[in-house]
């Protein structure tokens, strides 16, 4: 049982509270040591082939860190972008946009964990 | 004499406006505030690219090769250096927020500290991670 103002209570402008706000947080959180961790291994690769970018990739450990960077950065991308439509865009266009955005991150982040996975699982 | 309605003669005056971006003088906390969201839709094309570069790697040595091909291009070197700035800005530009979140260095003096701090600590980190992929290709 809720009374109608404990449910506006600290819900603020967004209606949301500050579900947004720590997610941007949380996800902001997780993406330093991830991003780090990409761009070395990167730098590292710099000179290599393709096979021995396959067999860094093939390994479990890079697995499934890449599998978390993607979905850790398109979740932080969704987000972020979202803010960005939400301060520039004031038409009817700007609830299509955000949707557009939230499946468009999605998509984009299945294929990425797609092909990493079926780096590690191919021939 | 008639008089005129109040109400139209304030409509009659333009209203103030709250001084705007093209007056404006250019502060770094402004110009590192708008340098953050740029830099993120920035890196979220550079997101795409990630995506298309590890989808490159899974169909096989042809396309991985192209994509590369196109990454070792002189247009593709300058994307990436950017893709770097924009990215080392990105990441000091959000740890000085994650600082801010503890509700600490609002002075107008760490304000800027850590402003500087971000814009050196990028540009040498885009500096050294380009020396240090430059010298590994070899």
């Amino acid at each position: 049982m809720q009374t109608p103002l404990a449910k506006a209570m600290g819900l603020g402008s967004a209606k949301s509270g500050v579900a947004h706000w720590r997610a941007q947080r949380v996800s902001a959180v997780a993406l330093v040591p991830l991003t780090l961790w990409f761009a070395a291994s990167i730098i590292a690769h710099s000179g290599s082939d393709y096979a021995s970018l396959i067999a860094w990739l093939r390994s479990p450990l890079t697995t499934g860190a890449m599998i978390l960077l993607l979905i850790a950065l398109f979740h932080h991308t969704a987000l972020g972008l979202q803010v960005v439509i939400e301060d520039y865009v004031h038409s009817g266009v700007k609830f299509a946009a955000v949707i557009m955005l939230r499946l468009g991150c999605f998509a984009l982040a299945t294929a990425g964990v797609v092909a990493t996975l079926s780096v590690a699982f191919g021939r | 004499m008639e008089l005129e309605p109040a109400s139209t003669k304030i409509l009659s005056r333009p209203r103030p406006q709250s001084p705007n971006i093209q007056i404006y003088r250019p502060q770094l906390t402004s110009v590192l505030s708008i340098a953050n969201r740029i830099t993120g839709v920035v890196l979220s094309l550079g997101a795409i690219g990630l995506v298309i570069w590890l989808s490159a790697a899974a169909a096989g040595p042809g396309n991985y090769g192209a994509v590369r091909g196109m990454i070792a291009s002189w247009p593709g070197q300058v994307l990436l250096l950017g893709c770097t700035f924009a990215f080392f800005l990105h990441l000091c530009g959000g740890i000085r927020h994650l600082f801010w979140d503890t509700v600490r260095g609002f002075e107008l003096r760490s304000i800027y500290m850590s402003g500087w701090a971000v814009v050196a600590a990028s540009v040498i980190l885009t500096i050294a991670a380009w020396i240090a992929s430059l010298f590994l290709a070899k």
